[in-house]
């Protein structure tokens, strides 16, 4: 008999999974993000990134920027699910509408002396990292970019006594003079 | 129109301004100002239930038999907690429910205050949308708003959570408004390209299906004319789902019964070989594909629904459409028209042939007998007696309630309340209150096994309290039948705690609660029992002795096609024990 499968087998069908960034308008009111994420976890969708923010005070809307990864199927899935979600106005996927910019900021606190904390400050300065607060055995960097240079800037920093890392998670907007 | 009244007062005004006559609910601290504005008026009629799961049920089995919004008020905490069966129940099943919920004082929220949950928390995944009223100037906007929100797109429940504090404060009544909602704007017009090209798919189909499903009740009164003229002017099979039943009359010549796991053999091989199936509102859900990647292979599918999210969630189709079922069936039935094909005559002629074939299979037939009531003959005979009867049924869970889709028949809709999605035992009785309520003129016949009916059976006081005439009609096998069919496929029939080995004498209970009970264990005897049933002005009990160990066919076993169905004349234990494979052991 050949492989036998059902509804709850469909993780088998062979696509790729692919990651996604969306931009989701909300009203601002309590229980909205709880609303978003708890689509996430009750139907078991991967969040890799997640920002949110008021960018509309007048009109209390907020937009939140929500990365994910799954299979096309399962990213058209997401979309629809958030779309019938009350609350919110529109999804945008800028995945689709093509290479959207996107930009992180991360803070990098790293502890040492000596050779390593004089490597740790040289580095910092080729990667024009901000120092926003410094004692004799510490820096606090300050980081924006793509999510790649932050990665790169932690790897780095990793063997020259980075202690604590705090990332706010992506921020990203279509390329274009259109609007969302 | 605005005005000054209190929170309480509000309520009950945008409740009669919706247009609602009947509130299911169970008082509570919590909600008491709402309640002593019910005690000084009669406009609203309030049935107090006996637990608030039943109290959703009820307003579920209403919403579904008149296509009003049905509507609950319970307290906060337990009040809250005990309705999330049925709010789950309703958002599984789309059915239409306002469910307003006291909450503790304002300042209290967050205190672990006495008999304070989360609500919102709670229900926030079992409801479409809640919300929690933290000013009394916005309570009328919110109940409108949930009113506009449970009965538009794809219908829902929703929780409006009510703080004591703001039933006692005053504020501003809004009237109802035409405003739009600033960003729940579901779509009702299907896209005119897609409905051209499934129009045109449809032509020139070889081998085509109608697959509709509860969508087309909710909808409404037209979406059912208007699937039944497109069906009758293509002269296409039609077959549906459980909670499709009726939207199609089962009288019908083009009717194929419903397809699933339970379906019959000529729906589900129908469904399995057609080349354009044109499904309408109705979801994929596993109980209709079986095993997904051998669904209807070589098949182009048409999908109409209003919820986009159902469009491709489990099976890819070829044009889908998004929008609700009356207008597109309306576009449809104008496309086909403007259209008028000339449909391959000699393809249906074989393609009918060959239902008739399937059907010649006869896949319900089962063995009667003289020494013990069949539980499927309980059902032809129910269905028989009824006939001159304005009937409603309700059901249970299991295998009573797919016998009574496989034999009990329906030519009009929301004639049928049944919890499909959620599965929901317990759910029979308090349905038939809410429908009895809404048709006390009419039949109302729960269709019930003996232990699902436990679950929820404190209702039959609700029953005898507002003289609602509803007739419980238990398929009494002492098993949970459905686990026990399971336990047999999958687990060498050890019957692991699914036999009741103390129920109460179902007629001295009906006694108890001051209604009729009747019990029935001979064939002989059925019909004058059932007679007498349908003839008692009183609430009924109606014990039936069935076989112990009928079990319900034909089946298509979890992990399968629907070209492998199970069918219940020839097996052996052997072919029980082997029906299902490892992999389809893990399904359920």
């Amino acid at each position: 008999m050949t492989q036998p499968g059902s509804a709850y087998s469909l993780d088998k069908i062979e696509e790729k999974p692919e990651t996604h960034t969306m931009s989701v308008l909300v009203d601002n009111e309590p229980g909205v993000l709880a609303r978003v994420i708890g689509l996430f976890s009750g139907r078991g969708y991967n969040i890799e990134s997640l920002t949110v923010s008021e960018t509309e005070h007048e009109a209390h809307i907020s937009r939140i920027t929500i990365v994910t990864t799954g299979t096309p199927m399962v990213i058209e899935q997401i979309k629809n699910q958030l779309d019938r979600l009350v609350p919110i106005h529109t999804v945008t996927d800028l995945t689709v509408l093509g290479d959207p910019l996107e930009r992180e900021l991360a803070m990098v606190k790293v502890v040492g002396t000596g050779e390593k904390r004089s490597e740790a400050l040289r580095l910092a300065e080729a990667y024009e990292a901000e120092i926003l607060d410094a004692s004799p055995e510490h820096f606090i960097f300050l980081i924006t970019g793509k999510q790649s240079r932050i990665e790169q800037f932690i790897g780095v920093m990793q063997p020259l006594g980075l202690v604590e890392v705090c990332r706010t998670g992506l921020a990203a907007i279509a390329r274009g003079a259109g609007q969302m | 129109m605005s005005a000054s009244m209190t929170g309480a007062q509000i309520v009950l005004q945008a409740l009669a301004d919706q247009g609602v006559e009947h509130i299911f609910g169970y008082p509570g601290g919590a909600v008491l100002p709402i309640y002593d504005e019910l005690f000084q008026q009669d406009r609203l009629k309030h049935v107090l239930v006996r637990h608030e799961q039943g109290a959703v049920h009820a307003a579920e089995g209403y919403a579904r038999s008149t296509g009003k919004v049905g509507v609950v008020l319970v307290t906060s905490g337990p009040g809250a907690t005990n309705a999330v069966t049925g709010l789950t129940d309703a958002l599984m099943d789309s059915i239409p429910v306002v469910c307003i919920t006291g909450q503790v004082p304002t300042h209290l929220i967050g205190n672990d205050a006495f008999q304070e949950c989360d609500t919102v928390g709670i229900t926030r995944p079992c409801t479409k949308h809640n919300y929690l009223v933290k000013d009394v100037d916005q309570l009328s906007t919110v109940l409108h708003e949930a009113f506009y929100v449970a009965r538009s797109g794809r219908p829902g429940p929703v929780v409006v959570d009510i703080p004591k504090d703001i039933q006692f404060a005053a504020g501003i009544y809004q009237g109802l408004s035409n405003s739009q909602h600033k960003s729940y704007r579901p779509a009702v017009n299907g896209d005119e390209r897609a409905v051209e090209a499934a129009v045109e798919l449809m032509a020139n189909a070889k081998r085509p299906i109608f697959y509709t499903g509860g969508g087309i009740i909710n909808s409404g009164p037209l979406a059912t004319e208007r699937l039944r003229e497109l069906v009758r002017m293509t002269g296409y099979p039609i077959t549906s789902t459980l909670m499709g039943l009726g939207a199609y009359p089962a009288s019908d010549k083009q009717w194929l019964g419903m397809l699933g796991m339970h379906g019959t053999y000529e729906a589900n091989n129908a469904m399995h070989d057609c080349d354009v199936m044109i499904c309408i509102g109705a979801r994929f859900d596993d109980r209709i594909t079986g095993r997904i990647d051998a669904f209807a292979p070589g098949s182009k599918k048409i999908h109409v629904d209003i919820d986009r999210s159902s469009i491709n969630k489990n099976v890819q189709v070829d044009i889908p459409i998004v929008g609700d079922c009356a207008h597109v069936l309306d576009q449809m039935l104008r496309a086909w028209k403007a259209k008028n094909p000339k449909v391959d005559k000699a393809a249906l002629k074989t393609w009918w042939g060959q239902i008739d074939k399937w059907r010649a299979r006869k896949c319900l037939h089962y063995k009667k007998r003289d020494d013990v009531i069949m539980p499927q003959y309980a059902i032809e005979r129910l269905y028989a007696l009824t006939r001159d009867q304005d009937v409603y049924i309700t059901t249970e869970v299991g295998q009573h309630q797919m016998w009574a889709a496989q034999f009990f028949h329906f030519d009009e809709p929301n004639r049928w309340m049944t919890s499909g999605g959620l599965g929901t035992m317990g759910y029979g009785i308090p349905a038939a209150v809410g429908v009895q309520m809404a048709h006390p003129d009419s039949l109302v016949v729960d269709i019930a096994g003996e232990a699902s009916v436990l679950m929820t059976m404190q209702e039959m006081s609700t029953a005898v309290q507002y003289d609602l005439p509803i007739k419980i009609f238990i398929l009494n096998n002492q098993y949970m039948g459905m686990v026990r069919q399971w336990q047999e496929l999958l687990h060498g029939g050890r019957y692991s705690h699914s036999y009741t080995e103390a129920l109460p004498d179902f007629v001295k209970l009906a006694e108890a609660y001051q209604a009729v009970g009747i019990r029935a264990e001979k064939p002989s005897e059925l019909d004058d029992a059932i007679k007498e049933m349908i003839a008692t002005p009183k609430p009924v009990i109606f014990d039936c002795r069935v076989d112990k160990h009928a079990n319900c066919f034909p089946m298509i076993p979890s992990g399968e096609a629907h070209n492998h169905m199970l069918m219940g004349d020839d097996l052996t234990e052997e072919d029980i024990e082997n029906a299902i494979t490892e992999e389809g052991k893990v399904m359920v």
